[in-house]
């Protein structure tokens, strides 16, 4: 099924509080986000959903969906782990850490692992060269990586 | 002794609350600023020196007086809190330390400029500084201080967050607005300036969130207090700095601006860890032009920094050591530049996979000696005729390690391999 997972009254909820906007369109990027939320990423059926939430054509929403790396037009697993890939990462050792990850989970980057759990993917500076090198699981932040680190974290993210 | 200004309650170790804020001073820039009219108020900006720390350092106060005043509403003042610049993480810091800080400073601002309504625009991963600005927003609200009729004064303005989903290019000033518009987040064409036409195509001011954080000192302290403390000629007020790579502790740190490089590193950084040595540096993210050893001396400002040919971008440094290799330091910095590039213009879609096509083979050892010029030629093309700064950004680190580090480069191509096979 390939159907956004979102509550009809939440939707008519997103819906009357479109209508109240001055300029609706400044709402897809949130839109976006809470129909992914459901299946983890955006489906066809999703963009369809935001474009009538928004009452925009789905064209609008797919050139948009296709910009925003955070936005997943393919299904991913239960949780993105975004790996830092800029030079303050790199310059500690970044390079080590994607392929530890790599064959731990047993995937290449933008695989997601066999359960299903996880999917790979490398991102841009997080903003946490402090504790480089640093990804982010979900939306939280894991800095100052060591394999035997990561090992710990993946164990307790795994759902 | 320095005593720190814009990060005086980073030690609290959480966001300070609304009672922590006013307790340390929070709050009376506003009050002063409110009792002076808007054009004292962006003249008191203009006076303390204050240049946008987003990186091109522009000066603010003049940036509001382009802003015409006297046009009806709707107008806008947008933070740019899309911190995305790699090597780059003081914003964070800011929201998610002393949240009210930013808030107070937008106020002041729109207050100066007559502007009633406020974006923050941040980007995705920034969960916990989203949070912090949504409870220090609602604080604010609940106190008088976000409303129609602020502190008594008849002066309204709101605040709303927009919360991205990533792509650097969402961090440039037009593209932001095209962002917040719901559209891709393309670069406009200037002019005209966002100042005359900028989101919906009414004036609108676009700020970073350092610089709108230091707006409510130079009110609290006086212009001049605050421009003074500056240690570098012609500088003015205090910067953020951060250091991250091989040093002894990579963080954040509040300084005058214009401490030099070397004892921001040396001292505050504590130095190079043991077994590396510095071999050269980014002074202020993935755009700006190298550093070398023999510039260590240099003001961190925005004037000395552009003088040795580099600029100081953000203020966050990035160390590299003698373990990493230049050239493979310039095909990450690529690697980025080439993902985020919006795409809109041809030099940056098509010319920057071809930069970063010949520095892989300089690396592999598989490029001649006639691939230097190649590169050479491609990035005096790309520089001047991109749409907006992305590309520029992209290839000038790229000219500085053709500039500063041409031994090395030939190396690569006089061995055929990496003369640095570290990693």
């Amino acid at each position: 099924m390939t159907m956004p997972e979102i509550a009809k009254e939440r939707i008519e909820e997103l819906k009357a509080r479109v209508a109240s906007m001055e300029h609706p369109d400044e709402a897809l990027v949130d839109l976006m986000h809470e129909v992914q939320a459901g299946l983890g990423y955006l489906s066809d059926e999703g963009v369809e959903l935001v474009a009538r939430i928004a009452g925009v054509n789905p064209m609008k929403v797919e050139q948009l969906a296709t910009f925003y790396n955070l936005i997943y037009r393919r299904p991913v697993g239960r949780k993105v782990i975004h790996v830092c890939d800029s030079i303050s990462c790199w310059v500690v050792g970044a390079d080590d850490i994607f392929e530890y990850l790599k064959n731990k989970l047993g995937v290449e980057l933008g695989g997601t692992t066999i359960d299903g759990a996880f999917t790979l993917l490398p991102i841009c500076c997080l903003g946490a060269c402090h504790v480089a090198p640093a990804m982010m699981i979900g939306e939280k932040l894991y800095g100052d990586l060591t394999p035997e680190k990561i090992d710990r974290i993946l164990e307790q993210e795994r759902i | 002794m320095f005593t720190p200004i814009l990060t005086r309650n980073f030690n609290l170790g959480h966001p300070a609350s609304l009672k922590e804020y006013e307790a340390s001073g929070g709050y009376l820039g506003l009050r002063k600023a409110l009792g002076m009219t808007p054009e004292e108020a962006t003249k008191e900006v203009l006076d303390s020196g204050l240049r946008g720390r987003g990186g091109a350092g522009f000066p603010t106060g003049r940036k509001w007086g382009l802003l015409d005043r006297k046009s009806p509403p709707p107008k806008y003042f947008l933070v740019n809190a899309d911190e995305m610049e790699p090597g780059t993480f003081k914003d964070r810091f800011i929201m998610e330390l002393d949240p009210h800080e930013l808030i107070e400073g937008a106020l002041i601002s729109g207050y100066a400029t007559g502007i009633d309504k406020c974006y923050v625009f941040i980007r995705y991963e920034y969960a916990e500084a989203t949070d912090a600005l949504d409870v220090a927003m609602a604080e604010a609200r609940d106190a008088g201080y976000i409303g129609d009729n602020i502190l008594s004064s008849g002066f309204k303005m709101d605040m709303v967050i927009h919360r991205s989903a990533g792509r650097y290019e969402c961090g440039e000033e037009t593209g932001l607005l095209n962002a917040l518009e719901g559209k891709r987040a393309n670069p406009r064409s200037k002019p005209p300036y966002p100042t005359v036409k900028g989101l919906f195509m009414r004036p609108t001011l676009v700020n970073n969130v350092e610089t709108v954080a230091n707006v409510p000192h130079i009110f609290s302290m006086g212009a001049e207090a605050w421009k003074t403390v500056a240690v570098s000629e012609g500088g003015a007020g205090v910067k953020l700095y951060g250091v991250s790579g091989r040093v002894n502790k990579p963080g954040l740190v509040e300084l005058p601006i214009g401490t030099p490089l070397r004892e921001l590193i040396f001292t505050h950084a504590g130095g190079m860890r043991e077994g590396y040595t510095f071999k050269a540096c980014l002074p202020g993210g993935a755009s700006t032009p190298l550093l070398t050893p023999d510039h260590l001396d240099v003001p961190m400002d925005f004037d000395p920094v552009a003088k040795v040919g580099s600029r100081m971008g953000t203020g966050c440094v990035t160390v590299l050591d003698q373990t990493c290799c230049i050239v493979r330091a310039m095909i990450n910095l690529l690697i980025f530049f080439q993902r985020e590039s919006c795409g809109w213009c041809t030099p940056c879609r098509d010319g920057l996979p071809f930069v970063l096509d010949i520095l892989q083979r300089i690396e592999d050892g598989t490029a001649v000696r006639e691939d230097i010029s190649i590169l050479e030629e491609n990035c005096e093309v790309i520089y001047p005729n991109s749409f907006c700064a992305f590309a520029p950004g992209a290839v000038d680190p790229v000219r500085s390690m053709l500039r500063l580090f041409r031994d090395e480069v030939d190396e690569h191509i006089n061995l055929g391999r990496c003369p640095l096979k570290t990693r």
